[in-house]
């Protein structure tokens, strides 16, 4: 099954890969060979490639992920080996949910949808810096 | 007729500007390559988000609760320029086509008796507009610092023009970028942004997909990100079709400088041999005299 892995400044990963999991907004799925075509978004989180022996871990953020019978092509906004991941751009990760929370919370005073969203967003980013052991604030909710 | 000295120091400065043309041309050559280089590796995200978007959009499209960004606030009533240009000059008609593209464009609009508002990125689209239309203007987007364009750039200028359309500034919003060809053809385009525009060579998705969470939730995630992938891409372009058009303009300037070397040169030859025939005379008619 055929992995692509791109990012809006340039392709991350291309390989075949026999089981992929993806961080989706609604959890997180295992994809095969011969996968239902569906098409998810992503959540922060870690996406695993599977590809013989090797395992191959991201740190991906934002975009999603469309699974189709050719393979599975994974479209993040932010995309990073976990290897190079630093406590740097996990802090700047942090600070940009934190700052979406802070808009949303302004923003939809009345509305609960977009702050429940941001606060997801940045609960995830959490979770996610926990996963690949780096640190992160604690959240002002 | 210029004397000896005026005509030497005249090609000696056509020749040193001649350097500097060149350096800037082998400059820009360099710096076209890693611009387009950039441009290619940037494609197939964009297209791919193109194409998955544009599926979402026609399914979703008519549906009375289609996110504004698709389907726009219901009126056209004011218009949204944001023209993107280089924050350097001498790359040929580079930035002065772009910027005229955007006068047109803004023209048509206020004969239809449309509202124009200007967004500028870069220097030079702020400062040829300005002259015509410095009252249309709302902001503009300072990139000078700028070495090499990223995502978050276009994030940037993204995140100011999605809070305009939430603020209920503007209905329609088009982005003006020259499209790169190649290194002597770069074409000024005008491209709809917001709402989005579904491709016209779009001829619909041959798989069925099953979408997590559901398709408007999926839309309602991507519109805003579509709009950053739209403006990147069109930075990008601009920044190979940039120093395009500088590498040719440069390469024109230099042969130009080349040929004026030649002229005076000539003239310079010409005249310095009317000194010595003058002299000569001189001399002749002098011992002649004795």
């Amino acid at each position: 099954m055929q992995f692509d892995l791109v990012s809006p400044e340039r392709s991350l990963a291309s390989m075949d890969a026999t089981a992929v999991q993806i961080p989706g907004a609604d959890g997180d799925m295992t994809v095969m060979a011969d996968h239902a075509p569906t098409i998810t978004t992503l959540r922060p989180g870690v996406l695993k490639v599977e590809a013989g022996s090797e395992t191959h871990e991201y740190v991906v953020t934002g975009g999603f992920a469309e699974i189709g019978a050719a393979g599975v092509s994974v479209l993040a906004e932010r995309a990073v080996a976990k290897g190079d991941m630093t406590q740097d751009q996990m802090d700047a990760m942090f600070d940009e949910a934190q700052d979406i929370y802070n808009r949303a919370k302004d923003n939809f005073q009345n509305e609960p949808g977009p702050v429940d969203d941001a606060a997801k967003l940045l609960a995830d980013m959490v979770a996610m810096g926990g996963e690949i052991g780096l640190g992160t604030k604690q959240p002002n909710l | 007729m210029p004397n000896l000295k005026d005509l030497k120091n005249r090609i000696e400065s056509v020749k040193s500007t001649r350097k500097i043309t060149k350096a800037m041309q082998m400059v820009a050559a360099a710096k076209l390559r890693r611009a387009q280089e950039a441009a290619e590796m940037s494609r197939p995200y964009a297209e791919r988000f193109t194409a998955v978007m544009a599926g979402l959009a026609s399914a979703a499209a008519g549906s009375d609760s289609a996110p504004k960004l698709l389907s726009g606030t219901g009126s056209d009533q004011t218009h949204l320029l944001v023209v993107m240009t280089a924050e350097r000059g001498l790359c040929g008609g580079f930035n002065t086509n772009i910027a005229k593209l955007a006068k047109a464009k803004a023209a048509e609009l206020i004969a239809a008796g449309k509202t124009v508002k200007i967004l500028t990125v870069g220097k030079k689209g702020r400062d040829q507009l300005k002259r015509d239309y410095e009252d249309n203007f709302v902001g503009h987007v300072d990139l000078t610092e700028v070495k090499r364009m990223s995502y978050a750039d276009a994030q940037g200028v993204a995140k100011d023009v999605l809070g305009r359309f939430d603020a209920g500034e503007f209905d329609v919003a088009t982005i003006f970028f020259s499209k790169f060809q190649n290194v002597v053809t770069q074409i000024p385009t005008a491209q709809q942004i917001i709402p989005f525009a579904i491709p016209e060579d779009y001829e619909g998705a041959d798989t069925l997909y099953d979408y997590e969470p559901d398709e408007e939730a999926i839309l309602a995630d991507l519109l805003p990100r579509g709009v950053a992938t739209a403006i990147f891409s069109g930075l990008l372009e601009n920044g190979a079709s940039e120093q395009g058009a500088r590498m040719s303009a440069m390469d024109n300037a230099t042969r130009n400088a080349g040929e004026m070397i030649d002229k005076l040169t000539i003239e310079f030859n010409r005249s310095r041999q009317a000194v010595i025939t003058n002299e000569l005379i001189e001399i002749i008619s002098g011992a002649e005299a004795l």
